[in-house]
């Protein structure tokens, strides 16, 4: 029994990694990029504003990882939901282009989800596809060309805008994250996600709907990679197909750095938070090191490389 | 004991998977405080059955009787909530989750007024049920894959006792433990008989199907047998039925 106790301590560690690293690296660019303004409000201000597409889509992702699937076109889903919104907001109205911008990421979530729960199609394979399918139609739908979004109401609820001074993207990230952490952690619905990533054969006979959960997963991060491009096109005051282009990396590694299992059954909705905004200083602070922008793809695929090994440690089969 | 009704009867059901017979003609009844071993080599036809009178495959032919009343389950969910649980033979607990979250799998308790997990109960529950059972693990929110074999199945027995209101099914209880800990589970087993439900037991182990059982059925490539009282046969008998070499 001693030993038990021993050992869940142990895990127990592992959970706070994030938080750990967190701290590391926080440090690390306090004391060398000191005099370069690291520590300003306006700097560390605008890491929390840069992440908030990337947190929100961390939440997505932590649903679809821990049911034991993945989703690899949230980027493309950014893209294709800013520019509809863009696009409608254009021709109709504000409300119709919000409208339009979820309807997309949900529709697309929902088209994931159908082929992966009912089709029994590997989500990998799925999501490896319509990345590369909805990147294209982001690239048809306009030609390429930025669409600008000058609407003032959107870009203040979306974009630059605040409430009882509190930035309206942290307000959406907080939606977001504590909207999805209840779900994680308090309801059926997030048991039935957890017990279906840990062991689906089990969770089947056990009455839960298995399909029915994948699909849904799939379709919460359509949604959120939909809310995500508002967010984008909000804060640009423009959409373009490269939104969400960049994402897929960072965000994958933000959930996994966050302590939520690859192979399902394990996960945290706050993790995926630390580990997002980790991975916004991390950006920021290479950016401020003046490396030139091929160094810092390389420095950053390193840190991610060493971070997700150590999150993964004690998962080794 | 004999003269009680059953709970559970079978009426010459039958099955096939496509052109294969899994199950020729099989009868049995069940009854309340009773143990039935199944017996039989491998591929006889043993997790068929159980299967069968779980809901997760429908007979090809015959019937089943639930307190008298013909009865056909639709699915797993369907005999589940008649009051028959499985103790499958590869565990279905989930691994990463705690101990009382694999109690209430797919049916986890919720609170009003948002309808949110009850966790407290449920922990509370499951506490209770551990230590009616004297089932030894170090806490109802230990992981499952800290748990040993024996423990592991254990749980699954509770899951299985929490929520069986007439029948329960074990296919294979103890094929993956040790000495001592098959000796744990063989205690558990027994206990359930004073809970007035009817178990069906596969096992691989003469031996233990001696030391708990009251009826012995044998069953050979898909062919019944026949049935014993455990009192009035031995292993001589038994193993020539099963081997069908006398
Ligand atoms: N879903 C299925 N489809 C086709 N054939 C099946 C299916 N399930 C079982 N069978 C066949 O039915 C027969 C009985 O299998 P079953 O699993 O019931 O045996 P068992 O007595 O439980 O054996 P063991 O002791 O090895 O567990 C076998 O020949 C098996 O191949
Ligand atoms: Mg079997």
């Amino acid at each position: 029994m001693e030993r038990l106790r021993s050992r869940s301590i142990g895990t127990d560690i592992q959970q706070w990694i994030v938080y750990i690293g967190f701290l590391a690296i926080f440090l690390f660019f306090a004391l060398t990029l000191h005099d370069d303004g690291f520590l300003t409000q306006r700097n560390l201000t605008n890491i929390i504003l840069q992440t908030a597409p990337a947190t929100i889509m961390a939440v997505g992702l932590v649903f679809a990882l821990s049911a034991g699937e993945i989703d690899l076109s949230f980027g493309s889903i950014v893209a294709v939901a800013a520019l509809s919104a863009a696009v409608a907001m254009q021709h109709y109205s504000m409300p119709i282009g919000v409208i339009a911008g979820l309807a997309a990421g949900v529709f697309i979530g929902a088209f994931n989800g159908v082929l992966v729960a009912y089709l029994k199609l590997p989500s990998f394979l799925v999501t490896l596809a319509t990345m590369g399918l909805f990147a294209g139609i982001a690239r048809t739908m306009t030609d390429l060309r930025s669409i600008p979004v000058v609407n003032e109401t959107f870009t203040g609820i979306f974009g630059s805008g605040k409430l009882f001074s509190i930035p309206s993207l942290v307000i959406w990230t907080a939606i977001a994250v504590i909207i999805g952490h209840l779900v994680y952690r308090h309801t059926k619905f997030g048991a039935h996600v957890l017990a279906t990533g840990d062991n689906a054969r089990a969770a089947q006979v056990s009455g839960i709907k298995v399909p029915r959960v994948r699909f849904y997963v799939l379709t919460i991060c359509g949604a959120c990679a939909g809310l995500a491009g508002l967010l984008y096109a909000g804060r640009l005051q423009a959409a373009k197909y490269t939104l969400g282009e960049s994402d897929l990396m960072t965000v994958i590694a933000a959930v996994i750095v966050g302590g939520t299992a690859l192979n399902g059954g394990k996960g945290s909705v706050m993790g995926a938070l630390v580990g997002s905004v980790l991975m916004g200083m991390l950006n920021n602070g290479l950016i401020l090191m003046n490396l030139k922008v091929s160094d810092q793809m390389i420095v950053r695929g390193l840190i991610i490389l060493l971070a997700v090994a150590i999150s993964l440690r004690d998962t080794k089969r | 004991m004999t003269d009680a009704e059953p709970v559970l009867s079978l009426q010459n059901v039958h099955k096939a998977f496509g052109g294969v017979v899994a199950i020729e003609e099989f009868s049995l009844d069940l009854r309340a405080g009773q143990i039935v071993a199944l017996v039989g080599d491998n591929g006889a036809g043993k997790s068929t059955l159980i299967k069968i009178i779980s809901g997760v495959h429908t007979p090809t032919s015959g019937g089943i009787r639930l307190d008298g009343e013909p009865t056909a389950f639709a699915d797993a969910s369907s005999a589940r909530s008649n009051g028959i649980e499985v103790v499958y033979q590869d565990l279905a607990l989930a691994d990463q989750q705690p101990v009382y979250m694999n109690m209430f799998l797919g049916r986890e308790l919720t609170k009003q007024p948002f309808g949110l997990l009850d966790k407290s109960r449920m922990r509370q529950q499951t506490q209770t049920l551990v230590d009616e059972l004297d089932i030894r693990i170090p806490s109802v929110n230990s992981t499952i894959s800290d748990l040993s074999g024996g423990q592991r199945q254990g749980v699954a027995i509770a899951r299985a006792t929490h929520w069986a209101s007439k029948l329960i099914l074990l296919d294979e209880p103890t094929a993956a433990l040790g000495v001592a800990e098959t000796a744990r589970v063989e205690e558990l087993i027994i206990s359930l008989k004073t809970k007035n439900l009817a178990i069906l037991m596969v096992s691989h182990s003469l031996d233990q199907v001696f030391r708990l059982s009251d009826r012995i059925c044998v069953l050979r490539r898909g062919v019944q047998i026949g049935i014993r009282e455990t009192a009035k046969t031995d292993k001589n008998e038994i193993v020539s039925m099963i081997t069908g070499v006398s």
